[in-house]
């Protein structure tokens, strides 16, 4: 088995509100991941998942944890050393409407990483991998004069690819990259992802709450519950038998296109919401919902344990639904 | 004003057109839809964002302002009273007694300054009549009814104070309130997380048994149409392009662009190793929309005759009608 690629140990992000409060949107994650996979991180709103990638992109600064990027560690790095490992991290974000500057044409706003990191000698050096980064991603080499009110999300969604792409890097955090778009149009950029992905050894961190695309693009799967890894897995093993009573909710609650399976289906509706991350409750964060909630889940959060090879639960009743 | 009629549909569209007028000419949006709905039915409309399902569904309730939009033909027999004839003064009457109307945005679509009980009591002293005790045991009921806990005292709380599965559950206690005889879902779930869809899903489930209101449903995620309704009608460039039950349109889709939806999202039952079918290129320009099938040039299957001419809703057995060539008696002959 190749070596980690990234390696995220007990990484924290408080955000402090004011008044004695604070927010602690990630507390203490750790997951690594290999060269060439895809994690999934799925969650609901509010569950942190986005505050993890872009906590990992340094667009946050942790609270305290550590984040090895193949060996060195992305937090104690400034200067030169940072802005290398700039190139090597990416981000494609949710909103294709509003991550690509209006004023820009897409030339710019995709030359301005080429710039930055003075990867072109000549003007006409950094037009032709402009164009070439537009063909790679599905798009025509002339779109490159336009700006992005010319294009549909879809479209707008592959430019920010290339965009990402632009700097050559090694792994990609995509936040939700899928979810603004039509389903039809959805479908196009999974393909691409998936094909940049083979084409150049790519690893992603692909966060997303729509379960079933997760299934379809990662090798393996980190569920999210209020700040904290309440379960990870083989992909495959994390939908076929969820150890986590909160991951056996979230899948059940996916209505699936075939009225026949729908008509027979048991679902496990969990009641009530999310509980305030400001005021987290004792113990296990899931256990104000939870069907199986005893004693022991108030008074002690449960670890992060193997219950099979490569399947880890936290929940003093794992595998118990 | 008549009672439904048993067989009788509640709800009977004909020939809808509605434009926009916008810089670059005549957007239209919705070009000549046709569909009914019987009493106590689920009827689920889907579709991408620029269809034309949510135009169809506000024009059902005239609530599109005119201009920019204009409705250029066609007939709503609603309850059997012609709604386009309307005036707005009728309209209002209608709105929120006879027609409730839910919202993809829970919070935009409740008024901030006011509590929750008094939007739900506004409706039932305006078109009940009922009295302010009356009005708000009503809606103390209601609230109980949807679900939400401690709706006593929830009732004097402001929608600020609820959570978003919480707010929509409040939308569906108003809409529901004057026991409407069409309730029409706009994207009720979207904005809500999966769990939380789920328990709205489930409410709205046990109040169509309970009140056997007839229902449209909107949206875009077929999961929940096969779920919940009990027949479909698949949107594409402001026309219907397929019909029929759930259980025809799901299992023997008749419509490339209805194969295409099913076959282009990843199930959570199926395996990993099935590829993803994209459907190629993007939706039509309703300024200029094409002459021949408006799928045409995304459709896997086109022909010559796609490119001219616009094959009509065709009858493909049961209660299943599709608007491709595909299905024409002759296909098959030609195809050979």
């Amino acid at each position: 088995m190749s070596e980690p690629l990234i390696e995220v140990n007990q990484l924290r992000k408080e955000f402090y509100l004011g008044k004695g409060r604070t927010l602690k949107a990630v507390n203490d994650i750790s997951f690594s991941i290999r060269k060439g996979e895809t994690l999934g991180l799925v969650g609901e709103s509010g569950c942190g998942k986005s505050t993890v990638g872009r906590t990992m992109l340094r667009l946050y600064e942790p609270t305290s944890g550590q984040f090895l990027f193949e060996g060195k560690d992305v937090y104690r790095s400034s200067g030169a050393r940072m802005k290398a490992m700039r190139r090597d991290i990416q981000m494609i974000f949710q909103d294709p409407y509003a991550s690509l500057n209006p004023r820009l044409t897409i030339m710019d706003s995709i030359g301005e990483a080429l710039d930055v990191h003075k990867l072109t000698k000549s003007r006409a050096e950094r037009r032709a991998r402009i164009e070439e980064l537009l063909e790679l991603v599905g798009l025509r080499a002339d779109h490159a004069n336009r700006y992005p009110h010319e294009f549909s999300g879809g479209q707008r969604q592959r430019i920010g690819i290339a965009r990402a792409l632009a700097v050559k890097p090694k792994f990609i955090v995509c936040d939700e990259p899928i979810s603004a778009l039509d389903v039809s149009i959805q479908a196009q950029v999974v393909n691409l992802l998936k094909e940049l992905q083979r084409g150049m050894g790519l690893t992603y961190l692909f966060i997303a709450h729509d379960l079933s695309v997760v299934k379809y693009i990662s090798d393996r799967v980190a569920v999210m519950y209020l700040g904290k890894l309440v379960e990870l897995a083989d992909s495959e093993n994390l939908y076929a038998s969820p150890l986590h009573p909160y991951t056996c909710a979230l899948l059940s609650a996916v209505p699936i296109p075939d009225p026949e399976i729908e008509a027979i289906k048991e679902r496990v509706i969990i009641k009530g919401d999310l509980p305030s991350a400001i005021n987290p409750p004792s113990g296990c964060p899931f256990r104000t919902r939870c069907p199986l909630a005893q004693e022991v889940c108030s008074a002690e959060m449960p670890p992060l344990v193997e219950h099979r090879p490569g399947h880890f639960a936290a929940c003093h009743f794992a595998g118990a639904m | 004003m008549n009672k439904p009629i048993a067989r009788e549909p509640v709800l009977e569209v004909k020939n809808l057109k509605v434009s926009f007028h916008v810089r670059e000419g005549e957007l239209q949006a919705v070009r000549g839809v046709d569909f009914h709905v019987d009493p106590g039915e689920v009827v689920g409309i889907v579709g991408e964002s620029g269809c034309g399902k949510s135009v169809t569904a506000q024009t059902l309730m005239r609530l599109i302002p005119s201009p920019p939009s204009r409705i250029k033909s066609g007939s709503i027999r609603f309850l059997g009273e012609e709604i386009l004839l309307k005036s707005e003064k009728e309209m209002r009457k209608l709105r929120g007694s006879k027609m409730g109307m839910i919202f993809q945005d829970p919070m935009t679509s409740l008024n901030p300054t006011l509590t929750v009980g008094s939007q739900i009591i506004e409706n039932l002293t305006r078109h009940l009549n009922m009295n302010a005790a009356q009005a708000k045991k009503r809606a103390i009921e209601m609230l109980k009814l949807v679900g939400i806990p401690s709706a006593e005292t929830r009732i004097n709380q402001y929608p600020h104070e609820f959570s978003g599965g919480m707010r929509q559950r409040v939308m569906i206690a108003i809409a529901l309130a004057c026991d409407p005889a069409l309730l029409i879902a706009d994207e009720p779930t979207t904005a809500l997380d999966v769990t939380i869809q789920a328990q709205i899903l489930e409410v709205m489930k046990e109040l169509r048994s309970r009140l056997k209101t007839s229902i449209i449903l909107i949206t875009h995620n077929l999961g929940i149409v096969a779920g919940i309704c009990d027949r479909v009608i698949v949107m594409y460039g402001g026309q219907v392009v397929e019909t029929g039950t759930v259980k025809e349109l799901f299992t023997n889709p008749k419509h490339p662009y209805t194969e295409g939806l099913l076959k282009s999202v990843p199930r959570l039952d199926s395996r990993k190793e099935e590829p993803l079918i994209p459907i190629i290129g993007t939706p039509p320009d309703l300024v200029h929309p094409p002459a021949g099938c408006a799928f045409a040039p995304r459709c896997p299957y086109t022909m010559r005759i796609c490119q001219r001419l616009d094959p009509g809703l065709l009858d493909c057995g049961g209660t299943q009608a599709a608007r491709c060539w595909l299905n024409h008696e002759m296909a098959q002959e030609a195809n050979a």
